[in-house]
């Protein structure tokens, strides 16, 4: 009939002699005849693999590839060659979620790894498989939060995280009936002083900070664990884990809860998805982890073996009363970062962020050179995130950049007020002096 | 071929690498890094330490205890596992789309602008749905995200009692799930005997506080709801909602849309009806659509086309809100239109032929189990168990013993309806041949369990492992490799 579906006329009629009907429409016949399709779809003809090529070629043509001093959430590092090689193998990428341990190992030995990995970067004893991205993650972490409190219903997240994520907290907290509350930034700092009051004010079952900061800024977190678990509420960070090879863990800040998108972990930009989130805990709270969660066991002959474990939880026994609806996650993406920490190991790891700290402090340094910019937070420790106030009209400056083929960081005035000249600007490891000197050069000459 | 049972971390020997970083001139040694040492980690994580030839072997030798579609037939009910077309794989890893940052302006995506916009337009066509978003990544991430849609539908009117949601006891489990998650009381409307909705029970349950019903159809014994029409028009009357869970949308292709039967709301899930990999439990991708009435409902951001043919990223005061950072799983968007432009008209076929499929591998089979049942289904149904039982042979052992055959084993133990549920879905990309080879091979392991039940019981017996420990596992759980240590 067509490459995707193997039957000839020949098999279709042995087929429905053993059904016992007269023809494929027969076994339609229950439709009410007002709801049965009754015309062609409105879709081309079928397109054979060349014009398919041809087309997508053609639309890819309309996009322009830039050279990334942008962040904001999603990080352009470096991928190692191997990691695609690897994925590809249909063992992989076409299994279910394994429900039958026996053929699964394959699947159910690298989520075993990952979340090894998981556990090694944040300092935390849990984790589960993985989860969508970083913002539901963070949204599951403050769920995790509030039906740890059981009676309080109240969150405070710091005005440094970024602000799509605040969005996104709101949203789901608007449904399920939490409160959110916004701790205020004090020169791009969490202002403690005002958290502390807030938390005083009672009700508050979780706190949600940032490492680095929507700024960049890695902040401080001295004394914030015991404020928070003071008024009896968790601790939640939610953090870039390819920092955490330099950065100090959550769990050493205190955190109860660490929460983050696994993109700076090598997985392609790609326009925003496939990513992964990552939700990791301490034990304490490992029966409010949602999603699946692998563990070691042996089978009946004594091997080794991985199977989904912690099944009965919450939101299996009582799905009426589910804390989260989590069911499946985003396993190959969860591969994509073990291969990845596999490839890069404990020296590879730590020179990306050696290498996107030089390539972002000499950016830094040669931006404010120009006298065209000034640091929004001078002397605020960061890694490869910035922000910058410039002297140019932002929007005009970022349209012209992008002509050249650059995307010169994102603007802050469109999700920040009063921060209309301000751009938080990136470099990663793949960024060469040579590209950086290029921008600035073109900056430096740009009539607006 | 050899066992292999080793974990990454037991391959690692200090000084190893597998990557290759350029020699930057920006690279700065640990001296200069001037972040105060309070900010930093004392002892470093200890990730493996192994060559690139380590890794590409070691992952290797893991994928071999896998198995995939590729590897054979998949009869996992409820989980359309169909073929993945590998035209999608090359056409989602081209470098033109894969380096686009997702913030990006939007001159510069505009063709990833586009294959938004259009795969939209094309799943509306195949639903009569009037828009979709994309940006949902999963099909119970689409759920919440429609009932997001349902309970704004209803506050924007200034409908405020409306916080109970009707799904029937037969539902996916995720439908209550995602009712709760989105702050909805759930309201069961029981099932009739074959199954299907029973409308005088849900008579009883509309009034004002009813913001929708959550349905499946064809339903999770593969039953066409054929009472469909006359739901729709109660739900409306009472002043409801209709949510469409598209996880059984792979036999209507061709046959019936969910826009036509009355829905307002529904998701799809690409990685099932549209052919993209399931990758061993996602990425997958839960595009939500929506009836005219309920497009400015839609989350944010959208994809719009204005009038000089530009695609742009639009926000509305009136969406439910934000489900993502970004726009979705991207990739598999483009996995799914390109097996839409792959068929094209011809997508027509899907349905009839995965329900042709279905059909006959359940009249194949009936004679050795039991079909509680008994009508014309669509793109699964439900054994309960064999059709012998004495020898105590459950709907466990067989799905085990299916294994040792080089099966995948079908859906177990759900629905919930049955105590021996067997869901079996072959979907329209398998032939003849391989399904009667399949219906040999039940026909085999229902003779086993008569002749030799403990074999049966003690299936499997050539997999990678066998029958695992599940209760030392929870109870005493070990999730990372600190802790087998």
């Amino acid at each position: 009939m067509n490459k995707y579906i193997p039957h000839t006329p020949d098999d279709i009629r042995q087929m429905l002699d053993k059904i016992g009907v007269d023809s494929i429409d027969d076994l339609f016949a229950d439709i009410p005849e007002s709801v049965r399709l009754q015309k062609e779809y409105d879709l081309p003809e079928a397109m054979s693999e060349e014009e398919i090529r041809a087309y997508f070629k053609a639309l890819g043509e309309q996009n322009q590839q830039q050279v990334i001093f942008a962040g904001g959430g999603a990080y352009d590092h470096y991928t190692p060659s191997a990691i695609d090689a690897l994925l590809s193998r249909s063992e992989f990428l076409t299994a279910y979620t394994p429900y039958q341990p026996e053929i699964s190992q394959g699947t159910l030995q690298y989520i075993f790894e990952y979340q090894s990995h998981i556990c090694e970067l944040t300092g935390m004893d849990c984790t589960n498989a993985s989860m969508y991205d970083g913002a539901t993650a963070a949204v599951e972490a403050i769920f995790m939060a509030v039906a740890q409190a059981k009676k309080k219903n109240r969150v405070l997240v710091s005005a440094t995280i970024n602000p799509t994520l605040v969005s996104i907290i709101n949203t789901y907290a608007k449904y399920k009936g939490i409160n959110v509350d916004i701790i205020p930034e004090a020169n791009g700092h969490t202002d403690r002083a005002a958290m502390q009051a807030m938390l005083a004010e009672g009700d508050v079952a979780g706190v949600l900070v940032g490492s680095p900061n929507h700024y960049g800024i890695i902040e401080d977190y001295t004394g914030f664990a015991d404020d928070i678990h003071a008024a009896k509420a968790l601790m939640i960070m939610h953090c870039d884990p390819s920092s955490l090879a330099v950065l100090k863990t959550p769990a050493a800040w205190g955190a109860d809860i660490a929460c983050g998108d696994g993109q700076p972990l090598g997985i392609p930009l790609s326009f925003g998805g496939p990513y992964v989130g990552f939700l990791a805990c301490k034990k304490e709270l490992v029966r409010k982890l949602p999603g699946r969660i692998v563990g070691a066991t042996k089978d009946v002959d004594g091997k080794r073996a991985f199977v989904l474990t912690l099944q009965a939880r919450e939101q299996h026994i009582r799905r009426e009363k589910a804390n989260s609806n989590i069911c499946s996650n985003q396993s190959l993406m969860a591969l994509h970062i073990t291969i990845y920490l596999a490839l890069m190991g404990k020296q590879g790891l730590r020179e990306v962020n050696e290498q996107s700290y030089g390539a972002a402090h000499y950016l830094h340094d040669e931006l404010v050179k120009t006298g065209l910019f000034t640091p929004v937070f001078p002397d605020a420790p960061f890694l490869k995130e910035f922000a910058l106030r410039a002297t140019l009209p932002v929007k005009a400056l970022q349209e012209y950049l992008a002509k050249q083929g650059y995307m010169a960081g994102i603007a802050l005035g469109d999700c920040r007020e009063g921060m209309d000249d301000c751009i938080l600007f990136c470099a990663t490891e793949k960024r060469t002096k040579r590209q950086i000197d290029e921008l600035v050069k073109l900056i430096k000459e740009v009539q607006l | 071929m050899k066992y292999y049972d080793k974990l990454i971390f037991e391959i690692s020997r200090p000084g190893r690498v597998g990557y290759s970083l350029p020699k930057s001139e920006l690279t700065i040694g640990n001296s200069q890094f001037t972040i105060p040492a309070n900010l930093l980690r004392e002892t470093p994580a200890e990730l493996p330490e192994v060559s690139e030839l380590d890794v590409v072997r070691h992952y290797t030798n893991v994928s071999n205890k896998n198995f995939g579609v590729e590897t054979g037939f998949y009869p996992l009910g409820s989980c359309t596992m169909k073929y993945n077309p590998k035209i999608n794989e090359e056409i989602a890893h081209h470098p033109s789309f894969c380096g686009l940052h997702p913030l990006q302006n939007e001159e510069s995506v505009q063709g990833a602008l586009a294959i938004y916009y259009h795969t939209a337009r094309a799943l509306s066509e195949l639903t009569g749905l009037a828009d979709f978003t994309l940006t949902p990544f999963a099909g119970a991430h689409g759920e919440l995200t429609g009932l997001m849609v349902m309970r704004q539908y209803h506050l924007l009117r200034g409908d405020t009692k409306r916080t109970r949601v009707i799904v029937p006891d037969s539902a996916h489990g995720t439908n209550p799930a995602s009712a709760a998650v989105c702050g909805l009381e759930i309201v069961e409307v029981k099932s009739t005997a074959n199954g299907t909705v029973d409308t005088n029970d849900l008579k009883g349950l509309l009034d004002d506080t009813i913001a929708g019903i959550m349905m499946t159809n064809p339903n999770t014994l593969g039953i066409y709801e054929t009472q469909v029409v006359e739901i729709a028009r109660l739900v409306h009357e009472a002043g409801g909602l209709l949510y469409y869970d598209g996880a059984n949308l792979n036999p209507m292709l061709g046959a019936s849309r969910p826009g036509d039967m009355g829905f307002d709301i529904m998701h799809i899930n690409l990685h099932k009806t549209f052919s993209t990999p399931h990758g061993g439990g996602g990425p997958g991708s839960g595009p939500v659509g929506v009836a005219a009435h309920l497009v400015d409902c839609l989350p944010n951001p959208r994809v719009v086309k204005e009038e000089n043919g530009k695609f742009k990223i639009q926000h509305s005061e009136s969406a439910c809100g934000r489900v993502a950072a970004f726009m979705g799983n991207f990739g598999v968007v483009m996995k799914a239109y390109t097996y839409i432009l792959s068929l094209g008209k011809d997508i027509k076929h899907v349905g009839p032929i995965a329900t042709l499929n279905a059909n006959y591998v359940k009249e194949s089979l009936r004679d050795a189990y039991y079909l509680p049942v008994d009508t014309v289904c669509k793109h699964e149904f439900v054994f309960d168990g064999l059709a012998d039982k004495s020898t105590g042979v459950t709907t466990l052992d067989i799905a085990k013993r299916l294994l040792d055959y080089g099966y995948h084993a079908p859906t177990i133990y759900f629905p919930l309806l049955f105590h021996q549920s067997i869901m079996i879905e072959p979907t329209e990309t398998e032939s003849k041949e391989t399904l009667d080879d399949f219906i040999d091979i039940m026909h085999r392991v229902a003779e086993e369990a008569l002749s030799d039940p403990d074999m049966v019981k003690s299936a499997p017996h050539t997999t990678p492992v066998r029958r695992l420990d599940e209760t030392t596992a929870a109870k005493n759980p070990l999730i990372k490799y600190r802790d087998l240590n």
